[in-house]
């Protein structure tokens, strides 16, 4: 049983508090009716089933009934991290390890921009 | 009385039992004495029971062999009643109590002399893997009367025939460490988190905590090492930040750190939990643990040597012989040999030897399979001149009933050949040892995959983040080391944790040269495997190593398609004892490496656990939440029938008692549903519909969303105004319906299907987060807060109009409006809505009030022939009407237009909603796709039955292209006659067609396709 971490009540909670909603990040095509039967179809019927991260929507259901997504390995089941509605996700396929936070990147920059001067 | 004539092999002294207590118990129907501390399995030995039960497949006779959860062969059924029966209960695991009832698990008709015995000694060797399967198979339509006969043969346990009267209880518990085992490992482990502070649950599944150290032959700190054991958990026991379980076996390593902990509380008082001061304690706790970091000190199982005849009673893992003698004062027979392949095992043969010549005990020899073994316990042999044969194995038991002797040779374990001539020695007791298997079951739960080590000759647990393993868990067998690595792999997790070990002096070991084991799992015979006499690797399913070349012969190279073919760990042994055994000898048949082999997948549970330790509270009434409408006391009151929707109890209908009997009997349900139906049609019925979903809609934006979420228009729906409307997902299909009411500009009260409330607030509560957060909207489920009668009938306005201050006037309160006003002098919010097609008014009041305006409709409507009336009518009167019931009626595959309901689709609206894009796929547009109809039987009396499936052509040959079928189907009192709706492909072009259902008895029926409103075809009456 998962042990989730609500962004929105901010504390780890047992996942039977929460339900499963399917692949996060499946955004509506804007104009449905213009839209081919061929990418209505991928919008609705077709999912990624990666081995390793993956993203995904639940719903703190008996909680708050907020939605939020969740980056979780699917070999491990370890969950990345949380994230509200809205939000990007940290860990991904291309990062595994988390992009460099914007903190990290405004280091990475600075220590670029110090050798930069040595140079 | 002198002990030792009722219990042959009890020793006068020595042991953790208590002499003093005597307890009595039965089994087998045969009474016996043991004492306090005992568990069933040495008070068993101790009385000199030899045969415990009958194996699975062959039946041959079986002792015990082990003193933990790894034991094969003593499953007991336990319980003196029929409600205390309690099934495969490890004699190994049971601790005596006084009165104890214990029967053999197998063995018909009875263990000494048994039917099926004789197919294990004749027909052995013809019953190979798969025998049963193999031989039986044909015809398959007796195999159900087969498998009866092979399971009275077979079988394991059964499950008691009546209520349990105990209870059990879950407990969710948090800590930081959670350490699994209470051995040396373990303890050192705990004691280390607990001086850091952190929360410990410490939990063992034997009776007493303290693991190995409760039967060593060390000595800690120069104290028996059961001394060290009870300080360091004194101390434990005195600190507030730690639990400590003991009879608690982990049995399940769950997704990130939950841990399922089975605490048996009762089982060693009595049968059925016990008054204590006057209460009953649950009989067990199932503790659902979260923890921090975990560290598994589970320890590690010996191996038993595989050679011929070594399931004869007398045959025992080393290590267990020592647990009887020294923690039990049992020894378990007189004249011992032992096999081994390792120093570990020659304490069997310290500890049997230093019993005395006196005792009558004597170690005929030590068989050692290594060419020059020269450890200190080695040593230590020679010097009390026990007799060591070298290079050396046991072949084969002999004996039937009870080990009479030992065949010896010389082996070349490399060449799997035996190189010398065999000698018999003469004993009764053969113990043997292969080895020490790490318990890594709990590890392979998390899915981490075990790797073989060639230095500890087994596998090693693989450890996901937060998992530690310590001590024999992971190979480490030394007690000096085994007690270093606990502290060092709990001051690991404690670091995970951001905590600081606590100190602690480890005890003074006195240090043990051991010699290096040699790798042994089958031993060689004179004959091949095959011809050999059986070889058992899994005693519990009655695996042989033959069974196992066998398999790899007939092409089952991958280690789980033996498992499986051979049923090999199995059962409640789950591969505990002869796992790494099989995978050797199938890697040898292979000719590959045991880690090339791989090892079979651990899963949940380590142990069985008892149903009601699982079900915890969840049961009876507590099995599932049931909801109650606010007058339920009134239809009980009434002797409603009541029926299940959702989680409702809903009245299903009224039987009445028959005004003619005298025996109060009471109507038929037929003869109530057509007695309700005909009052709702002629007078006024009252129906209770609180259970409708109700969800209060809020907002500027609330408009737009039911523009956007529903098929239809809400543009222009005015403040005291209704409307239906219906509720797709973005595939096109139904999902819900049901009528949203304009209470304000900015405020809507939506109702959904009773089933369907909590799904219908989830999904738009998706929508407006996901899709839509700019809208401003706001949802409030407030199905409980109201309750909703449904007062229907010709008679409704003149009932209403004697108890509510709201103007009904047909111009000025018009269907499909609502008025606020007072019924019954609460104040209440009446809809004219009608499911029943006859004029109606659904009063909603405060869930309080609902007893009162209940009854004073009733105490004025009793000259309109105010009538309640349940589910089953209203069933009728919808689909008198063509209503249709979601889930019912359609069932995820249908349309609105499938339905018929084009007029409920406004596929004009400026956004497109959900579900319209998808009414324009190619498949929506089939013309063959299944529509909604009416059918009337040809035959008035018939009602066709829910499910019928429909076709075209009765005389088609079979099998039948089947072009539909039943959705509802009723008996209308007011037709006099049956009539369904049904969906059929290409329907609704099919009018006046006659379809063919044929039905289970062989009977067919003819039916016409009509329209699907049989009453009232113009929606007249609801207009009144």
């Amino acid at each position: 049983m998962f042990h989730i971490y609500c962004p929105y009540c901010e504390e780890l909670r047992e996942e039977e508090e929460f339900h499963p909603k399917g692949q996060a990040h499946i955004a509506r095509p804007t104009d449905p009716d213009t839209c081919s039967d061929e990418a209505w179809g991928d919008y609705l019927f077709f999912r990624d089933n990666p081995r390793g991260i993956h993203h995904e929507l639940w719903v703190h259901a008996v909680g708050c009934r907020k939605f939020f997504n969740i980056t979780r390995n699917t070999v491990s089941y370890e969950i990345l991290e949380t994230y509200k509605i809205g939000e990007e996700p940290r860990f991904t396929a291309e990062h595994p390890a988390g992009k460099p936070t914007e903190q990290a990147a405004a280091e990475a920059e600075a220590v670029a921009r110090q050798e930069g001067v040595k140079a | 009385m002198n002990q030792s004539v009722k219990q042959p092999n009890r020793l006068g002294e020595g042991g953790r039992i208590d002499r003093a207590r005597t307890l009595s118990f039965t089994f087998n129907g045969k009474r016996y004495t043991g004492h306090a501390g005992d568990t069933l399995a040495s008070a068993l030995l101790a009385n000199g029971v030899d045969i415990v039960n009958r194996s699975f497949k062959y039946s041959r006779p079986r002792g015990i062999v082990a003193a933990g959860p790894e034991e094969p062969n003593a499953l007991v059924q336990l319980g003196s009643t029929e409600a205390a029966q309690v099934p495969n209960v490890r004699a190994t695991q049971q601790a005596l109590f006084d009165g104890l009832t214990a029967q053999s698990t197998n063995g018909w008709p009875n263990v000494q002399r048994d039917v099926m015995g004789l197919v294990g000694k004749l027909g052995g060797r013809f019953m190979p893997p798969g025998f049963y399967y193999k031989t039986f198979m044909a015809p398959a339509s007796m195999w159900m009367t087969y498998e009866k006969v092979i399971r009275m043969g077979a079988g394991l346990g059964r499950s008691p025939m009546v209520p349990d009267p105990d209870v059990y209880d879950h407990l969710n518990q948090h800590c930081d460490l959670l350490v699994v085992g209470a051995g040396p490992a373990g303890l050192a482990a705990a004691l280390t988190a607990a001086r850091s502070g952190a929360r410990v649950i410490l939990c063992d599944e034997q009776e007493e905590m303290g693991g190995s150290l409760l039967d060593s032959r060390e000595r800690l700190n120069n104290q028996p090492a059961a001394q060290w054991a009870e300080q360091v958990l004194a101390e434990l026991a005195e600190c507030d930040n730690v639990t400590l379980l003991a009879r608690t076996t982990a049995n399940g390593y769950h997704d990130h750190h939950f841990v399922t902990l089975h605490e048996r509380r009762t089982e060693h008082l009595g049968e059925t939990a016990p008054v204590v001061d006057g209460y009953c304690p649950s009989r067990s706790r199932m503790h659902r643990v979260r923890a921090g970091q975990v560290l598994l000190a589970t320890g590690a199982h010996e191996r038993p040597l595989v050679y011929a005849g070594n399931d004869v009673p007398g045959n025992l893992v080393a290590g267990a012989v020592s647990t009887y003698i020294r923690r039990y004062g049992v020894v378990p027979g007189t004249k011992l040999v032992l096999s081994t392949s390792n120093d570990h095992a020659y304490r069997v043969a310290l500890d049997w030897h230093d019993l005395g010549k006196a005792s009558g005990r004597e170690v005929v020899a030590i068989v050692d399979a290594r060419q020059a073994p020269d450890g200190e316990l080695v040593e230590q042999a020679r010097a009390r001149g026990i007799r060591i044969i070298t290079g050396s194995a046991v072949l084969e038991a002999k004996g039937d009933k009870r080990v009479s002797g030992a065949r010896v040779a010389t082996i070349d374990a490399e060449a799997f050949k035996v190189t010398g001539q065999a000698e018999t020695l003469a004993c009764d007791t053969i113990a043997s040892s292969g080895g020490y298997s790490p318990v890594i079951h709990l590890a392979s739960h998390t899915g981490a995959r075990p790797t073989w080590s060639d230095e500890v000759l087994g596998f090693v647990p693989g450890l996901v983040k937060g998992v530690h393993a310590a001590g024999s868990a992971r190979g480490i067998h030394d007690l000096a080391e085994g007690l270093a690595d606990g502290v060092a792999m709990a001051a690991r997790a404690l670091e995970a944790l951001g905590r600081t070990a606590g100190s602690i002096e480890l005890p003074q070991v006195d240090a043990l040269r051991e010699g290096a084991a040699c790798a042994l799992y089958q031993v060689p015979h004179e004959k091949q495997t095959l011809r050999a006499p059986k070889q058992f690797v899994d005693l519990q399913n009655d695996v042989t190593a033959a069974a196992i070349e066998l398999a790899t012969r007939e092409g089952f190279e991958s280690i789980e398609h033996v498992k499986r073919y051979t049923a090999m760990g199995f059962g409640t042994d789950q591969g505990k004892l002869g796992n790494i055994n099989g995978m050797a000898i199938a890697a040898r048949c292979l000719n590959k490496t045991i880690p090339e082999v791989g090892t079979t997948v651990f899963r949940p549970n380590y142990t069985p656990v008892t149903f009601g330790a699982i079900a915890g509270r969840h049961c009876r009434e507590l099995f599932d939440p049931e909801r109650y409408t606010a007058l339920h006391q009134w239809h009980v009151e009434q002797g409603a029938e009541f029926e299940d929707v959702g989680q409702w109890k809903r009245p299903w209908y009224f039987p009445q008692v028959r005004a003619e009997a005298a025996n109060g009997e009471r109507e038929s349900m037929a003869e109530a549903v057509a007695r309700e139906c005909l009052a709702v049609r002629e007078k006024v019925g009252i129906l209770d519909a609180s259970t409708l979903g109700k969800i209060d809609i809020q907002g500027p934006d609330a408009r737009e969303f039911l523009n956007r979420i529903y098929t239809n228009k809400w543009a222009k729906l005015e403040v005291g105004r209704a409307r239906y409307g219906l509720m797709c997902r973005d595939d096109g299909m139904l999902m819900d319906d049901g009528t949203t009411s304009c209470l304000g500009e900015n405020h809507f009260l939506m109702t959904t299907t009773t089933g369907g409330a909590a799904g219908v607030m989830e999904w738009l509560e998706l929508w407006h987060q996901t899709e839509w957060p700019e809208l401003q909207v706001y949802f409030t489920s407030v199905t409980d807060h109201w309750a909703t009668m449904t007062v229907t009938g010709p008679e409704a306005r003149k009932l209403l109009a004697e108890i509510t201050d709201i103007d009904l006037d047909r111009e000025r309160f018009k269907f499909m409006d609502w008025r606020e006003g007072k019924v019954a002098d609460v104040p209440a919010r009446v809809f004219r809505i009608s499911f029943t097609g006859e004029l109606a008014y659904e009063i909603n009041v405060q869930a309080n009030y609902a007893r009162h305006v209940w009854k004073t409709l009733f105490e004025h409507g009793d000259k309109y022939g105010l009538t309640p009336y349940g589910t089953e009518t209203m069933h009728v009167l919808r689909a008198e009407k063509g209503f249709i019931i979601v889930g019912q009626d359609s069932d995820g595959s249908v349309t609105p237009e499938d339905l018929g309901m084009q007029w409920a689709v406004g596929y004009d609206k400026p956004y497109s909603w959900v579900g319209k894009r998808a009414l324009s796929r190619s498949d929506t547009r089939r013309t063959e796709r299944k529509q909604l109809v009416g059918l009337k039987p040809k035959d008035p009396k018939v009602v066709l039955e829910e499910g019928a499936q429909i076709v075209f052509d009765p005389d088609h040959a079979i099998p039948m292209p089947m072009v539909g079928h039943v959705t509802s189907s009723y008996y209308s009192p007011t037709l006099e006659s049956g009539f369904a709706l049904a969906v059929v492909k290409g329907g609704h072009r099919r009018m006046g067609e006659i379809v063919y259902l044929p039905s289970a008895d062989g009977k067919t029926h003819a039916a016409e396709i009509v329209g699907p409103i049989f009453y009232d075809s113009k929606g007249e009456r609801q207009h009144v």
